[in-house]
């Protein structure tokens, strides 16, 4: 801690959580404040630390996939997909037409999951607790009774497999997706009429927390978090996987990169995701959920290594899987972006008020079961 | 792909001569990587950064080889055979960090560099990028905290993930799992010796 503590000077140390409804999960912050302002912040954390990567080593390729879902356990479905294509890399393995399909649908779903809590989260922070996380969650409700059709499990998943899919999809369920696109533009109009202009918002928000785009770069920061700065980097065009080169949709930037342009961006990613849902439902072929030579019994990568990575809704989720022709991988890496992302807190923090750790933190959008694995 | 990191290292090689090898990656992802010595690697990184454009350093892995052969497996030195082929020198196991820096502006993906220790253990230190590239903050810590890297270097080297008192580093391959230390009601015996070892210091 670089400020010196003594009894001449106003500094004051806050340990700021670990249990604390805004440090989304157990996550403390060492802060040094000279009045209301910060001096100093120093992240700690590791509370959910369980050595996710060391017991990915000791068992089989397959028998860490349903471990994906609880890294970051509000989008399980982009960990499983972010899985299996570096496994596929890893391996050489074909997917399917329809399963790329799917998995974009699935995907897309799942950015409008994050946003959605997102919004809530980030209102709760500001003081509107409960009620914008309600509707906020109402909707996400909506799309999880849509995954439990589709995988059994609500929020854990466990559903895409080496070359595929675990499993078709159910009758109707394309039926049940359709009418959640055409239903959420009228939501986004509704948090967005809340939201937009709300007097205190832009209070709070605006020019909080901003920093130089050059700043985000170095500091590794992806996903809405970097595009908010006005960063064209969405690895959806930068770097294709899937199917994405075949979508039209656009790249929302942000200018300033504050809290407000953050919270903004993900407005817009949203209907962009609902763009790409459209898409992906006229153009989904029939066909086999998985490649039919896909092995899932015995299953050993050649030796090598891979990583891959896709846009997550938080940023760049990212696995690097060294084999040495074993059944199990060598080193398994899971490369997290809330990790990451908050390599800059302290950066973002200092000379504002308290207050505004508490929105920062929260604009950053992590999951403490991801930074902590 | 692999052109690429061809293309990379004829660069890099010739700015620090003698310290840049290619290896090949016998698997069908065919990312090939570059492996840098130690003492040029702050600067090659530097160079990467401002002169090919690497402005992010997405990713570091620590990995542990305690097996060198086995490196040498996964990621094939292509440098010339050597014909002696009984005569390699005895290689000890190491650690290695992994590397993968990407373009925001070129877009051309992740290109994948590699710095190994001297051995495993009194020798395992590498140069720290945070200086090249801020991302490392974090993630060379997390690989200092399971793996035993020492970063020379780094601002701020602390453990990141396990409690400040641990004293292992659980990713190495032969760490051992002490015993039930998060419940153990009467510890007595051997389990009590190990045990005390994770007792917070006081």
């Amino acid at each position: 801690m670089n400020a010196e503590l003594s009894d001449d000077d106003q500094l004051l140390r806050v340990s700021l959580g670990p249990q604390h409804p805004s440090t989304h999960g157990v996550f403390r912050m060492n802060v040094v404040l000279d009045g209301e302002t910060v001096v100093s912040l120093k992240p700690v954390f590791g509370y959910l630390h369980r050595n996710h990567e060391k017991i990915a080593e000791g068992v089989t390729y397959l028998s860490s996939m349903p471990y994906t879902d609880r890294l970051d356990y509000i989008c399980p479905l982009t960990n499983n997909w972010a899985y299996a294509l570096t496994v596929e890399k890893l391996a050489g393995i074909e997917v399917p037409e329809r399963a790329e399909y799917v998995r974009v649908i699935l995907g897309e779903l799942t950015r409008l999951i994050n946003h959605t809590a997102f919004m809530g989260f980030i209102l709760g922070d500001m003081g509107a607790w409960g009620s914008a996380l309600m509707y906020a969650f109402r909707e996400r409700e909506k799309i999880l009774d849509l995954f439990e059709d589709l995988t059994g499990a609500r929020m854990m998943a466990n559903f895409m497999r080496f070359g595929g899919l675990r499993n078709d999809l159910p009758p109707g369920w394309v039926e049940g997706v359709r009418k959640i696109v055409d239903e959420y533009p009228a939501f986004l109009d509704e948090m967005e009429k809340f939201l937009v202009g709300n007097e205190i918002l832009l209070a709070r928000t605006q020019d909080v927390g901003a920093l130089p785009k050059e700043t985000l770069i170095n500091g590794g920061v992806t996903g809405p978090m970097l595009r908010a700065a006005g960063v064209n980097h969405d690895l959806r065009k930068a770097d294709p996987y899937g199917i994405y080169d075949r979508f039209k949709f656009r790249i929302p930037l942000g200018e300033r990169g504050d809290v407000y342009d953050r919270l903004m961006i993900r407005f817009l990613e949203m209907r962009e995701s609902l763009d790409i849902l459209h898409q992906a439902l006229d153009g989904l072929p029939e066909g086999d959920f998985i490649h039919p030579k896909a092995k899932i019994r015995g299953f050993k990568p050649p030796v090598g290594e891979a990583y891959a990575r896709i846009e997550g809704p938080k940023g760049e989720l990212g696995f690097h899987l060294i084999s040495d022709g074993k059944p199990n991988p060598y080193r398994y890496r899971v490369r997290p972006p809330s990790f990451i992302n908050l390599t800059l807190l302290e950066d973002m923090c200092l000379g504002l008020d308290l207050a505004d750790v508490v929105i920062i933190l929260g604009s950053i959008d992590i999951v403490l079961g991801e930074v902590d694995r | 792909m692999s052109g690429r990191v061809a293309e990379i290292h004829d660069r890099l090689a010739a700015e620090f001569p003698g310290a840049i090898a290619l290896l090949s990656n016998p698997g069908p992802s065919g990312q090939d990587s570059l492996l840098i010595e130690r003492a040029a690697l702050v600067g090659a990184a530097g160079f990467l950064r401002d002169s090919l454009g690497f402005d992010m350093l997405t990713n570091l892995s620590g990995v542990d080889w305690p097996d060198a052969a086995l490196a040498d497996k996964v990621c094939v030195p292509v440098a010339a055979e050597t014909d002696g082929e009984g005569e390699k020198p005895e290689v000890p196991g190491f650690l290695e960090v992994v590397y993968h820096i990407e373009s925001t502006k070129d877009r051309g993906g992740v290109v994948t560099l590699r710095s190994r220790t001297g051995n495993r253990a009194e020798d395992c230190s590498i140069p720290s990028l945070v200086s090249v590239w801020r991302s490392a903050e974090f993630q060379e810590r997390e690989a200092y905290d399971l793996y035993g890297i020492q970063f020379t270097g780094h601002p701020d080297l602390r453990r990141i993930l396990m409690w400040d008192e641990f004293t292992d580093h659980p990713m190495r391959k032969d760490y051992v799992a002490p015993d039930d230390y998060e419940y153990e009601p009467t510890p007595h015996d051997e389990v009590l010796e190990k045990a005390k070892k994770h007792y917070p210091a006081d």
